[in-house]
This record gives C-alpha cells, structure tokens and sequence, in this order.
C-alpha cells in the first residue's frame, strides 16, 4: 500500500484521541465509574450546542466551556440524586443522562436554523473529512488539519494531568477511605478527572461522536485489564490498543466504505471478546497440562 | 388550541392509534424497567437499548425495505445476544459490572453505526425511515406496524401481571425462590426476554439513546410513592403513559421534533417532582421533618438543664444561664424557648424560666428515659458507665411509652443509675 497523507493524518488522530480516551478509561474503570464516563460523554450535549449557539462556530471557546460545565454538572447532579434523593447509583446515572441528552436533542431542533450541527454528527462523528478541514493562521499559512491539533492538544493535557496526579489517582482509585485518612482531596481529584473526560469527550466529539468516545474510554482499557491486573503494564496495554485499533479500523472501514470511527469501536470489540474468549479457554488448558 | 382539541378528541383515527400505541408500550417497558430498577440492574436496560441497532440495521438489509417484522425479529436477536454475552463476561471474567455493560453497549453501537453508514452509501432510497429508530418518531407509526408493537406490549403486560409473584420472587429474593422450588434461571430467562421485547418495541417510538429513560425513569419516580409493588407498578405505568402522550403531542404539534426527547424531559420532570415532593421519602418531606427533629431534640435538652438544676436545689434559670448551656446556639435558644412557652411547658417572667406543672412532668419523663436507657445498657450489654452517655443522649428522644414501660420491668423499676443519680418518676418530689 503506497504512503497516503490523508490516511496517515487520520490514523495519526484516531490513534491520539484512542490513546487519551484510554488513558482515563484505565482510572475510570478502576474506580468502577465506566458508566459515569458514559453518561458524561451524552450529558455534555446541551452544553455543546449552547456553546455552539453563543460562538457561532464550532470551534469557539465557547463550545469548550459549556460541554466542560455541563460535564462536571451531570457528575453532581447523580451525585446529588444518589445521596440527598437517595436514587440508586444506576438509576440516577440513568435518569441523569438520557434527560441531559433528550434536552441537547430538543436543542438542535429548536436551533436547527441557527446552528450547523446534525444529530448525526453529534453522535458518530466523521473523521474522514478531517483533511478537508483545515486550520489556517491569519497570515495564510496551513497548519494541518484542525481537529489533529485539538487531539494533540488534547493528549498534553491528559498526558500532563495523569503524569502531575500519578500518585493521587491510583491511591484515590484503590482506597478512597486511605487517600482521605492520609489528607488528600479525593473529592476533588474525582471532579478533575470527570472535567478531563468531559473535556475529552467535546474535543473528540467532531472526530468519533460522543457515544464512541465511550467506547474508546471504556473498552480498551477492560481489553487490557483481562490480561494483566498491574496498573502500569495496563496503561501501556491500552496505549498500544488503541495504536492497533485505529490502523485496523480505518484500513477495514475503507475496504467496506463504513463509518471509520464505527469500524475502530468494532474492532476494539472483536478484539476485546476474543480476549475474553481465549482468558476463558486458559483456566482448562492450565488443568489439562497439570493435569494427575 | 385548536391543535390541542383537535388532539385530544382522537378525531383523526390515526391519532387514535399512536395514542393507544405509545400507551400500550410506555406502559410495558415501565412494567419490565420497573423490576429491572428493583433488582439494581436498571443500566442494563440502556445497554440492551443500544444494543439493538446492529440488529435492526441486518434486518432491514435482509428485508431491503423497513419492514417490522424482520427489524423486531433482528433488534431481539442481538439485543439478546447482547444479554448473554454480558452475562457470560459476569461469570467468566473479573472485570466489574459497569465495565462490562458500557464495553458491551459501546462495541453494539459501534457495530450498528458501521451498517447504518453501509446502508447509507448504498443509497437504498427506504433508508430515511432508519434514523428515526436513533431518535424516535411515534407520529411515524403506521397502522399496521401498531398491531405488531401494541400486541407485544399487551403481551408483555399480561404476562408480566399474571406472574407477579415469581418476578417478585426473582427481583426480592431468588436464594428463597429457588429453595421453595420455583426455577428461578427459566424465569430469569424469560425476565430478559420480556426486557428485550420492551425494548425492541420502545425503539421505533423513543429511538435506541433514550430508551433506557423509559425503563429507568418511571420505576424510580414511582419508588418515591409506595412501597407496595403492586402500586408502584401502577404509578409507574401511569407516569409513562402521561408522558408518552405529551411527547406524541409535542411531535404533532412541532413536526421536525422527534418524539422521544420530549417524552423523556416529561418523564424527568415527574420524576424531579417525585424526588422533591413525594411525602415521606421526597427531599422536601425529609427535610421539614429532620428539621422538626433538630428542634424537638433541642427543646429536650433545654428542660433537661432547666430539670437539672432543680436537682441542684434551683428553682429557674435565668435566660444567659441558658445561652451559656448552649453555647454558640443562642438563636436556637430563643426559638425553643418561644415554643415551649406556646406548648405551656414553661413560663417566662422577665429574664427568669421556670417549668410549669406540666413541664415538670415532660422533663422528668425525658431524664428519666437517659437514665433508664443509661442503665440498661450498662447492666444488660456491660457497657461501661462512662461510655453509655452519648447513646442515651440520643435515645431518650426516641424511646416510645411502650418502650419504657418495658425497660422499667426489665430493670425492676430502679431509682438509681449508673452515675448513681436518681431516675425520677412523676410522684417523686423535687
């Protein structure tokens, strides 16, 4: 296959947004959160096209702000369920989503002739006319495609966040009680991981669509988690995941002309049920060979 | 107005039928969501939700056309087999619940997307019908598709009524169902079967994101109420019916506007009322009678000092000797102060408090349960003297007359306590 610049640029951005959706995934699935980052990646709809609605664009400030505001709002909002209304935690991450999302919806199409954004692109994304969609200076000068940057952008900040709150995170994922006993704040280390996700989510939104950025958060990580259960050899597992995820993805969603953010979730499925597949097989084999 | 009448009089036989339609089913999934919600696995409603997409998708290639047979028959094949592989990564791996669920929910998505965009590039010209299963159209519902969705919601809640008690018994307790004899892993299958079918017939109206609030939302607005189950289902079923009217109306009236949003946000709202209004178990209730408690629990305090130092040989107490009892709380003070002397239970001249006759005999009646309370921890669970304080600081609000007379058998109606002081009683002299 000869060198294509456009699907390396792609690949290149599926494999950035994969990487820092999993490398929160990891945290979030160890605090047994992966549904709060599901939930977040619908909630932040409404803030997304209000932010949209204020800049005019998508690529204003705005939008950032209000999908960050509404992420960290749905967090309280099932906190505020589960403890002063006492809803169980599945119910109140179930109510608090679909009603975030049912608002966000009924937004586009009251502001359907205001705003440039589908429902479609919301939620599945197109990352194939991300070459088309150009970031270019004032001067004239081209700097590559926008939503690459916003990805590279994007995986400093996690990169930055994760590597200054190593420490923190793992001990408040592991032993909460501890982490407050020895004085950190785990409270708000909790609502700075869930602004990350929610920050994640809206730069990768354009990209995949915010449902698949659940799936990027979540399933690379619990793919990992089925074959080590060491934290560090499980980030680098999700890492590498979601470099081959990507390639895969784009090469198979070329050959079948489907959505390319799609086919990566696929992939990352049959990989994911493959492993668990062939975990299941081993305790078996274990006790054929050791058999009496 | 007129849209409003025009309605709501059914005068159009077409909205006659969405109308008994979108009831039939938002009173089905309430039903199956609302034992869902009490077994705790009310998120894997919106995993199976998602999950059917891909199912959809393969039967409308299979069928070339929107037909409501093959797409029922291909949203319950992989809302099924999303089941069973959620429950199947339960048994066999250790990753945790929520884990599994939004993997599973996502990867189904993520497939359905993938024939969604193969369908559209090819350009089938039936393809428009197809978004509407992401989002809902109910207005969209034909007559004939009607018979299909409605007959299965009427299944679904017959069933569902007829065999109330086993899906208790599921729900509540299956250790016990299985014990008494009942094949609680048929009923179990037959449970998600149901739960598959709400959902497969709920997509074409609500759309396959917000299904899960059609599950979730109604039984946990309902749960506020009642604690009887058949009410609750009930409740829940009427909530669901409400809203999925509303939602109906909103996209008749509002044509470009898919149903499902709006049934949510009405379902929401009833749900937030439930959850701030409801009595007993709502915020609001909650708070006004913690806050009655805080008070009563304050008022008892203030006559136990005012008794005490009777015990000491005092007669009042002047009002800064009570602000200096409680310390920091002096706006507190006053309020109980107001309010006992409203109740006749103390008189206040000038600066000086005295209780009443009455008073007198309420302040005995509360030292007297601490002290008995005091007493019978120490001599019955051998708790030291000097640890049973707190505790009988907080029972002595609680303790029932019945209680007390009880604990005054138990005990051999003592005069004396732990700290050996006296327990008084109402014939005793001060």
């Amino acid at each position: 296959m000869t060198f294509d610049q456009n699907a390396f640029l792609i690949i290149f951005t599926a494999t950035l947004i994969a990487i820092s959706c999993g490398l929160l995934g990891v945290f979030m699935m160890l605090r047994k959160m992966s549904m709060t980052g599901d939930a977040i990646s619908h909630a932040v709809l409404p803030g997304i096209v209000i932010g949209f609605f204020i800049s005019g664009s998508q690529r204003g400030l705005e939008v950032i702000i209000g999908a960050g505001i509404l992420g960290i709002l749905a967090t309280l909002i099932i906190d505020w369920l589960r403890k002063r209304a006492r809803v169980q935690l599945d119910a109140s991450i179930g109510i608090t989503f679909t009603l975030l999302f049912a608002i966000g919806i009924i937004l586009i199409n009251l502001l359907a002739y205001k705003v440039d954004l589908d429902q479609e692109c919301v939620l599945y994304g197109e990352i194939a006319y991300l070459p088309i969609d150009l970031w270019i200076s004032n001067s004239g000068i081209n700097f590559g495609p926008r939503i690459m940057w916003l990805a590279v952008l994007n995986l400093g900040l996690v990169l930055t966040f994760i590597l200054l709150l190593y420490k923190e995170l793992t001990i408040t994922s592991f032993d909460e009680s501890f982490s407050l006993v020895i004085g950190l704040p785990a409270g708000a280390i909790n609502l700075a991981l869930m602004s990350m996700v929610s920050y994640t989510t809206v730069s990768s939104f354009e990209a995949v669509g915010a449902i698949l950025v659940v799936a990027l958060l979540v399933v690379p990580p619990a793919t990992a988690f089925l074959w080590t259960k060491k934290l560090v050899p499980l980030i680098q597992l999700t890492c590498i995941l979601g470099l081959v995820i990507s390639v895969v993805g784009y090469y198979l969603a070329y050959l079948m002309d489907s959505s390319i953010a799609g086919m990566i979730v696929a992939v990352s499925g049959v990989i994911f049920l493959g492993s668990a597949f062939i975990k299941s097989l081993q305790p078996k084999l274990k006790l054929g060979t050791s058999g009496v | 107005m007129e849209d409003f009448l025009y309605f709501f009089t059914f005068q159009d036989a077409s909205i006659a039928f969405v109308v008994i339609g979108i009831t039939l089913l938002g009173i089905g999934s309430a039903y199956v969501g609302t034992y869902s919600f009490l077994d705790k696995k009310a998120l894997l409603g919106d995993a199976i939700s998602h999950a059917v997409l891909p199912g959809i998708c393969l039967g409308f290639i299979l069928a070339g056309e929107k037909n409501p047979i093959y797409i029922v028959t291909g949203a319950f094949a992989s809302g099924a087999l999303a089941t069973f592989l959620i429950s199947w990564l339960r048994s066999k791996t250790k990753l945790s619940e929520d884990a599994i669920i939004a993997s599973i929910l996502s990867i189904f998505f993520g497939f359905g997307i993938v024939l969604l965009t193969v369908i559209q590039k090819s350009g089938n010209p039936e393809m428009a019908g197809l978004n509407q299963f992401i989002f809902g159209n109910a207005i969209a519902i034909l007559e004939e598709d009607l018979y299909i969705y409605g007959g299965l919601a009427l299944v679904i809640i017959i069933i569902l009524t007829l065999f109330q008690k086993e899906f208790s018994l599921l729900v509540f307790n299956p250790d016990f169902g299985k014990a008494i004899g009942y094949p609680m892993e048929s009923i179990r299958l037959i449970f998600n079967v149901l739960m598959i079918l709400a959902v497969v017939i709920g997509i074409q109206a609500i759309g396959v994101v917000l299904m899960a609030a059609l599950l979730i939302t109604p039984g946990a607005a309902a749960r506020f109420w009642t604690d009887r189950l058949g009410i609750l289902l009930i409740l829940a079923g009427a909530f669901s019916a409400v809203s999925g009217i509303l939602g109906t109306y909103v996209s008749f009236v509002l044509p470009q506007m898919p149903t499902g949003p709006w049934v949510v946000v009405c379902l929401s709202l009833l749900a937030l009322i439930s959850f701030l209004f409801a009595p007993k178990k709502g915020v609001l209730s909650r708070f006004i009678a913690r806050n009655a408690y805080l008070k009563k629990t304050h008022q008892d305090h203030l006559m136990k000092t005012l008794y005490k130092s009777m015990e000491e040989g005092r007669k009042f107490l002047t009002i800064d000797e009570i602000y200096q009892a409680f310390p920091h709380q002096s706006g507190k003070s006053i309020n109980s102060i107001h309010r006992l002397i409203r109740k006749g239970l103390i008189t206040k001249n000038l600066q000086v408090i005295i209780l009443t006759d009455s008073g007198k005999s309420e302040a005995k009646r509360i030292v007297r349960l601490h002290r008995l309370w005091e007493l019978y921890l120490n001599e019955y669970m051998n708790i030291a003297p000097d640890h049973v304080h707190d505790s009988a600081e907080k029972l002595e609000h609680l303790l029932t007359p019945e209680l007390e007379t009880l604990l005054e058998k138990r005990l051999n109606f003592p005069k004396l306590d732990p700290h050996q002081e006296n327990i008084p009683r109402d014939h005793d002299d001060l």
